[in-house]
């Protein structure tokens, strides 16, 4: 497990990350979510001794990174999938990580057949594709078959095999007991692959929750019905203390579940042509709460504007 | 012994040690061959040991390049971040890439040295390039040591600067023209050229001429005007060296990798 208390981080006066504190458990994917910029990439390299934190310490089961004797062993980390020598091939590169922590050779050919990459092992890791990069990180990750894993953005800029082959994978190294920490700017992808949400901002933590209830509290969650009877409908929706709204041919009523409605509209003898729960979008939801920790927000809106202006003509 | 082995893996499955080690080869020998075919017994300029050396600072520079580079390029494709995630103690890998690199320069240092010797050999095998004193062994078995020095410091000029092109640029205007350059300064100028570290890397090689049979420069091996014995020569070199390392090592450990 990962303990952070009170870390913080100030480059010049700039502060990165703020006073953060959170706890990742084994068993499950923990998402570690925020806007660009909100400090993600730096937790994660204090996390692993790279940087220095300005005060507030991080421990990975209880021990500073500096403190574990054969680190990869403990905890294996894609922070990122370029970090090769481009001249070097992918069974070199993962060959002196494991001497370096004293893991056999035959796991080398092994993380790489998990991988996939036993027919380019000899291939220079300049020449991969994203993708590739990608499957050689986690391969490195794997290596010393770490109880911690930690990846940044994995799924950045990879097509939606990649995405899917990647979600899985965490899924299964979460089911295996270990403990796995992963980072995106997407609340979507995060709803999917992640059980339990660290969501910052600005460098400070914003909430620590299961998914589902940050999902659910961030999206105001309604139900559409359609019905022949909508007059009827609409009065026995109300009289039963829910809010409603017209939508296209229909109704869309919050503060009531589609169970409820359903019940209702039975014991009222209505006929419904459609019930159907809506989530609001997850990445409206994001915006709502991580709102005005986004540090460049404003900026990008004006400078969209500005670019879209002159094509609007 | 595990960190070496990790950076001789890391040094040796990458081209640019091959093409470095190469090109000082090619350069110190064929330099060698340059100046002992030049040499002309019977106008009072013979081949000496030292002649066959003529060209070793050129081969200097290109080690230099080779260790620096081994550094820059990790910074510059962030595997150093992967070094010190394996090995928290920065201390210990980045002695462990010095040593290695420092071997490995000794080895091409003694390669070329001796490849120069043997070429100056062939090249004029009447002229007396046995190494019958200490002055003719060191000024051929020195030139290793004194790469392998070398190397330590572009490693740590190297992992102080962090970048290839600065580090590289910074050591060879310094090694090849600021020394030199100092000398032009009045009065004082010459005084402190003594005390500068590769023209006293250059008196632990050439001494004071014995090896060249007592020629000046413009006739085989330019003199170093270093006022330190041979011994103490190397001592200084190596102590500054050292000083580097320390610096160098001291920062990256207080450093953001």
């Amino acid at each position: 497990m990962i303990e952070a208390a009170g870390l913080t981080k100030r480059y010049g006066r700039t502060l990165a990350v703020n006073d953060l504190s959170f706890s990742v458990e084994p068993g499950q994917v923990t998402g570690f979510l925020g806007p660009n910029g909100a400090g993600k990439s730096t937790t994660m390299r204090m996390i692993l001794g790279l940087d220095n934190p300005t005060s507030g310490q991080v421990r990975i089961g209880g021990r500073h990174y500096r403190e574990l004797k054969h680190p990869l062993r403990t905890v294996g980390a894609l922070l990122d999938a370029k970090w090769v020598h481009p001249n070097r091939s992918a069974r070199s590169h993962l060959l002196w990580m494991a001497k370096s922590n004293k893991i056999p050779v035959r796991r080398v050919d092994e993380v790489l057949d998990i991988v996939g990459l036993t027919a380019v092992a000899g291939k220079r890791a300049g020449g991969f594709s994203l993708g590739m990069s990608q499957r050689l990180g986690i391969a490195a990750a794997l290596l010393g078959d770490p109880q911690v894993l930690l990846f940044d953005e994995p799924v950045n800029g990879l097509d939606p095999e990649g995405i899917l082959w990647i979600r899985k994978f965490m899924h299964r190294l979460a089911d295996e007991g270990r403990t796995v920490f992963v980072s995106s700017h997407l609340l979507s992808e995060m709803a999917l692959t992640a059980s339990n949400l660290v969501v910052i901002g600005k460098g400070k933590l914003i909430s620590q929750s299961s998914t589902k209830d940050f999902v659910s509290r961030a999206a105001e969650n309604t139900v559409k019905v359609r019905s022949p009877q909508l007059g009827e409908l609409r009065a026995a929706l109300i009289g039963a203390s829910a809010t409603v709204a017209d939508s296209d041919g229909g109704l869309l009523v919050s503060g009531m579940d589609s169970d409820k409605i359903g019940e209702l509209a039975a014991a009222a003898g209505l006929v419904l042509h459609e019930l159907s729960p809506q989530q609001g979008s997850l990445e409206q939801a994001f915006m709502q709460i991580t709102g005005d920790s986004v540090e460049y927000h404003t900026e990008l809106e004006a400078q969209a504007r500005q670019v879209l202006a002159p094509s609007a003509n | 012994m595990t960190l070496l082995a990790v950076e001789r893996i890391k040094l040796f499955t990458t081209r640019s040690p091959w093409w470095c080690a190469l090109i000082t080869l090619v350069l110190t020998i064929g330099f060698a061959a340059l100046i002992v075919g030049n040499a002309n017994e019977a106008e009072g300029v013979p081949a000496t040991v030292a002649s066959t050396q003529f060209g070793y600072s050129f081969g200097m520079a290109v080690i230099m390049v080779l260790a620096a580079l081994s550094v820059t390029t990790e910074y510059r494709f962030g595997t150093i971040r992967t070094t010190f995630q394996a090995v928290p103690n920065r201390t210990a890998a980045l002695l462990a890439k010095t040593g290695v690199v420092a071997a490995l320069a000794l080895v091409i240092g003694e390669l070329s040295a001796f490849g120069s010797l043997g070429v100056g050999m062939l090249l004029k095998p009447n002229a007396d390039l046995a190494l019958n004193s200490s002055a003719d062994w060191i000024n051929v078995a020195g030139v290793g040591v004194i790469y392998a020095l070398a190397a330590v410091i572009a490693v740590a000029v190297g992992t102080l600067i962090r970048h290839s092109a600065g580090a590289i640029a910074l050591l060879m205007i310094y090694a090849l023209a600021v020394e030199s350059l100092i000398r032009l300064i009045p009065s004082i100028g010459e005084d402190i050229y003594k005390w500068l570290p590769f023209n006293v890397a250059d008196k632990f090689i050439t001494g004071n001429g014995a090896s060249n049979m007592g020629r000046s420069a413009g006739e085989g091996a330019p003199m170093s005007t270093a006022v330190l014995g041979q011994g103490w020569a190397l001592a200084y070199f190596a102590g500054f060296a050292l000083v580097l390392l320390v610096l160098a090592i001291s920062t990256a450990k207080k450093r953001d990798a």
